[in-house]
């Protein structure tokens, strides 16, 4: 799978990530290339095959009792934020 | 007198209890250690030295009354991956280079709860996404054998520091063959348990169905130790298995005889060097020796391990990571101009180039039109691959292979070349497609270089790793090397 | 051309758990900005999800309220997207295998016939927080408290065919979950709220037109007039030759139109995938029949019932029944008072509902309750009152918070029923009226209603309006 730079300019706008025009040309050879490495899949026969999301086939999900276990430590956590005011996390204008 | 960082983890615990020494020399003699050490290796994100002698004057106290846990008072170091209450946590990365975690990790609660010293954070490819520790924020960590040669990743930080004998023992984590690989590239003892065996609650997500939280430490028997603290179920991680913990220690010395040892047919064919195959083959002589039967086998799926893995784990590092948005925490760029502004700068600039190389892989294969190509069929040869080990453990006991294709490689050699950074991991991703417990135990050294033998057993089979590993390390010498001007 | 316009809805129910889906937080409303949002409801690195099992239950109840099949095994999926109020940059969602799939719900139409829409499927996913746009100079604040808190996802087919009908299946499924007790249905605060995807088509074709998505409906006039406005934009584009465009569009209800939010081309790609922090949801038939034995009676089997055995007409048992809280309140009159189901019937749906709605109050909060009620319907009953006198003591009870017998003890409101008492006053009537009794006795019947007024103005209403009838008859019959 070759992609083109345009191809890579839209997966890096899916991901969020600025990408510079020198930096460019570096993801288009390497996402090619792993691309192109990967379709080795291809090789392998997986018709009537069950996808595998999890290593341990047997295990299910368990269920948590209906409980309130809370202390509020916004303070603490607002610590490590970027920006807050009157306990909100502020981001630059939400337009919709 | 022995020196102190001559001993093993076991060994300290005994010094310890018969009061030898206590654990706050012993703390001081690591911190001492690090501090003259560590500037040259680079294998600490972060020392955190008066937690740690606070804490070992607790465990001092501890071992005075008397009741105290079996690793009281001993020193380790945690990977950078693993949150640490009010202690920076930065995962390799920019993006978390102001993060200070506000809770810790269930393994290092159940490792504090068992007594140990935390000494500091050890240094690891960039959100443990690499083969080298070259990918980390705050630099390339050394290996301690050859300083112009990687530690191996991304538990690096936490390879040199053993090795080097800055920490008796250490955490890590395993992806790929992120324990595995740099404790056979450093000459040490690295165990993956099995996927679920031990909470991931705590430790920074990058491919969940596959990362799990392992050892690096001298010796099998430490292994065991630590793995002892850290199983167990946790009801806040909802893939943790709610099953029994063995007595690791107990089974150590379990002879082998009449044990069946599989050899990875396919480990042996693609491109491994002949000199490390030989190594290999000494080793898989001493299991003979102790009567144990080598049986060939052949997972014919295996070979699709390594492309497999640059899907799955991709695809699902590219959500994992989402939420780095410069939102709660963490790096936010200097003046965006708008929220797209804000989310591209902060991620563009907080992420290095293999992470962001990752994340862009993983958003293509799960992107709509690609899903059923890549990311369906990677699932379905996952399935494959482990139904392949499933079969070969109705015949074997465990599996045998080397760990990495090579010894410890120039820094700077592969870092351009993603491929073939990402072959390194060829014999180690098997075992983290399959949920599968793996340990690599020095076998040899090539050039000055040490090199790794791998055992893979069924899930939930520690005990019987440990037990090889340790039979092997009673026979063998190469586990106890200390690297040159380290002694 | 003559045009068909075409409904479905999604309709997202808050389930009333007391902690989040995924993590322990309280779900609570109202606290202030990110006090009830923890480290998983922030999405902190390392932290990992934990499905909370009465979200689940409730989800199975409302599978098997509407008939439904209940996945034995479902899974759950990460929906991708960044957006500041979505703390992980995915929400949890279940994609491929829902929890419940293939349900249906009638509904009653204004012309009284029945029409069943279909549910395609209902899944459990987690709520985002919110973003706050005032006050902050050029930036938006986020607030996460309501970040994780479950939601059930109802997606119906596209059976709607007018703004009415979707209306009517709207207010059927916020019945039917405040019945199940698992949504509380507030739509101010958001707890119920629905999506509409809404096309048209000229009358006789199959093929569905080009749909627009509207977003976030949260009252039963916002749906209507939000689907109206938007078939009637629809059909202006079509009949002008245009060509409607697939796209997201917000409703703005202070100009009461919708308008576009994206178009097709910047719809996001979701990148769907199994959420590896959690194992797939397995429910076996123990579960589920347990969840069943839970069941209450529901709002239809409720209406049959009353219908067939209190003998209702299906309008009346219809309203009652429309909230679990009025047919609770009905039962409960029913019940204290041993029958006369119509009687409690007609004074909830008329005296009560009339003064509930000039206080605009919920049945919840009425002035008089269902055993004060009661105890003043036995009064008619028991022929004590009658049933004009029981609307002064109504009227009073509501005022002045007090049982009916002390207001009828009290003001002397007893009905008259000694008939010698009764009889003396309709002779009173007959020698004070003779012109009225010769015209009465002549074949002018119509009188007959004179009378009556003037034995009842004597009595103050007190004459048991039957005997009086008797009575009177017997007497002008001479």
């Amino acid at each position: 799978m070759s992609l083109t730079r345009k191809d890579v300019e839209g997966i890096a706008h899916l991901a969020r990530l600025s990408i510079t025009e020198a930096e460019l040309p570096v993801y288009v050879d390497s996402l090619s290339k792993i691309l192109t490495f990967v379709e080795q899949l291809n090789s392998a026969s997986v018709d009537d095959v069950e996808p595998m999301a999890h290593p341990l086939a047997d295990q299910v999900q368990r269920l948590r009792p209906d409980e309130v276990v809370h202390e509020d430590q916004r303070e603490k956590y607002q610590r490590n934020a970027p920006r807050v005011e009157a306990g909100l996390y502020l981001v630059p204008k939400v337009i919709e | 007198m022995t020196e102190l960082h001559h001993l093993t983890l076991a060994e300290l615990a005994d010094g310890l209890r018969s009061r030898q020494f206590s654990s706050v020399e012993l703390t001081r003699h690591f911190l001492a250690r690090i501090e003259r050490f560590n500037p040259a290796l680079n294998a600490f994100v972060t020392v955190t030295a008066e937690q740690a002698l606070a804490a070992a004057a607790r465990a001092d106290e501890q071992l005075a009354k008397g009741g105290a846990g079996g690793l009281a008072g001993l020193p380790i170091a945690h990977k950078d991956i693993f949150c640490t209450d009010g202690v920076l946590t930065t995962c390799g990365s920019r993006m978390l280079s102001n993060f200070v975690a506000p809770y810790d990790a269930t393994v290092v609660e159940r490792l504090a709860q068992a007594g140990t010293v935390m000494l500091g954070k050890a240094n690891m490819d960039e959100f443990a996404m690499g083969s080298s520790n070259e990918t980390s924020w705050y630099g390339p960590v050394k290996n301690p054998w050859d300083p112009s040669k990687v530690p191996g990743g991304s538990s690096g930080g936490s390879a040199a520091a053993v090795a080097a004998r800055l920490a008796p023992a250490a955490t890590g984590t395993d992806t790929g063959g992120s324990i595995r690989q740099p404790a056979a590239l450093t000459g040490l003892t690295g165990l993956k348990p099995t996927y679920g065996r031990i909470s991931r609650y705590g430790m920074i997500a990058f491919a969940s169905s596959l990362d799990q939280a392992g050892t690096l430490t001298v010796t099998a028997r430490d292994a065991a130790m630590l793995l002892q603290a850290m199983a167990g179920f946790d009801p806040k991680d909802s893939t943790s298995v709610d099953a029994p913990v063995p007595d690791y220690l107990a089974t150590l010395e379990q002879p082998l005889e009449g044990l069946k040892i599989g050899l990875l047919k396919e480990f042996f064919e693609s491109g491994l060097d002949p000199a490390n195959e030989q190594l290999v083959r000494e080793a898989l002589k001493v299991y003979e020796r102790l009567g144990a039967k080598l049986v060939d086998v052949s997972l014919p799926n295996l070979p699709l391990s390594v492309p497999t893995y640059y899907v799955v784990a991709p695809a699902e590092c590219s959500s994992n990571l989402s939420r780095f948005d410069g939102v709660r925490f963490g790096y936010r760029c200097e003046n965006p101009v708008d929220l797209m502004d804000m989310y591209k700068r902060t991620r563009g600039e907080g992420f290095g180039a293999e992470v962001k190389r990752r994340i862009m892989t993983g958003t293509y294969v799960l992107s709509a039109g690609y899903y059923d190509a890549y990311y369906l069929r990677a699932q379905k040869v996952r399935r494959l691959i482990t139904d392949d080990f499933a079969r070969a453990f109705k015949e074997v006991d465990v599996l045998m292979g080397p760990t990495a294709p090579t010894p410890a490689f120039d820094i700077g050699a592969k870092v351009d070349d993603p491929i073939t950074m990402y072959l390194n991991d060829i014999y180690t991703i098997g075992a983290n497609l399959a949920g599968l417990p793996a340990i690599s135990v020095p076998c040899g050294f090539m050039s000055g270089l040490p090199v790794g033998l791998q055992i893979i057993g069924p899930h939930f089979a520690e005990a019987r790793l440990l037990n090889f590993a340790h039979m092997y390390q009673r026979e063998t010498e190469w586990h106890k090397q200390i690297p040159r001007g380290y002694e | 051309m003559k045009w068909e316009t075409v409904i479905g809805l999604e309709i997202h129910a808050q389930l009333s758990t007391k902690s989040k889906i995924f993590s322990s937080a309280p779900t609570a409303f109202g606290a202030p900005p990110n006090a009830q949002a923890n480290l998983v409801d922030l999405g902190y690195p390392g932290v990992l999800p934990v499905l909370n099992r009465e979200a689940v239950r409730m989800a199975v109840k409302f599978g098997l309220a509407c008939n439904a099949t209940i996945a034995r095994r479902s899974v759950f999926a990460r929906k991708n997207y960044f957006y500041p109020d979505l703390p992980k940059g995915y929400q949890i969602s279940q994609y491929e295998l829902p929890i419940v799939a293939k349900g249906k719900l009638d509904i009653v139409l204004e012309d009284g016939t029945r029409k069943t829409i279909g549910i395609t499927r209902a899944h459990l996913e987690e709520d985002a927080g919110k973003s706050l746009h005032e006050d902050f100079q050029g930036a938006s604040g986020i607030d996460l408290n309501r970040a994780g808190t479950p939601l059930l996802e109802i997606v119906s087919e596209p059976d709607m065919r007018s703004a009415k009908e979707a209306v009517a299946y709207m207010k059927k499924v916020h019945t039917l979950v405040r019945y199940l007790d698992i949504c509380d249905g507030n739509m101010q605060e958001g707890s119920f709220r629905c999506d509409a995807n809404v096309s048209v088509r000229p009358v006789g074709q199959k093929e569905f037109g080009t749909r627009c998505e509207i977003k976030n409906l949260n009252s039963f006039r916002f749906i209507e007039k939000a689907i109206n406005y938007e078939v009637a934009r629809q059909i202006d584009i079509l009949e002008s030759g245009g060509k409607v465009q697939q796209e997201t569009r917000l409703y703005d209800p202070d100009k009461g139109e919708t308008r576009s939010l994206r178009t097709k081309e910047e719809a996001n790609d979701y990148r769907y995938f199994p959420d590896p922090d959690l194992l797939p949801l397995v429910l076996d038939d123990e579960f589920i029949e347990t969840v069943r034995g839970t069941l209450p009676e529901l709002p239809d089997e409720k209406a049959a019932r009353y219908i067939e055995k209190f003998g209702l007409s299906e309008y009346d048992a219809g309203v009652l029944t429309s909230s679990r809280e009025i047919a609770d309140y009905y039962e409960t009159v029913v019940a204290a008072l041993g029958g006369n189901e119509k009687l409690a019937a007609n004074w909830v749906m008329v005296e009560l509902s009339a003064a509930l709605n000039k206080e605009n109050l919920e049945i919840t909060q009425s002035r008089v309750d269902a055993e004060r009620l009661a105890g003043l319907l036995k009064r008619i009953v028991d022929q004590t009152i009658s049933g004009k006198i029981a609307k002064e003591v109504f009227e009073q009870m509501w005022a002045e918070g007090k049982d009916a017998d002390a207001i009828i003890e009290a003001k002397g409101l007893k009905q008259i029923t000694d008939t010698s008492a009764i009889e003396k006053v309709i002779d009173e009537v007959i020698a004070a009226n003779p012109k009225q009794l010769a015209e009465y006795r002549s074949g002018k019947d119509k009188l007959f209603g004179f009378f009556v007024g003037q034995v009842m103005k004597l009595t103050a209403g007190k004459a048991n309006p039957a005997q009086v009838n008797e009575l009177l008859k017997k007497k002008l019959a001479g």
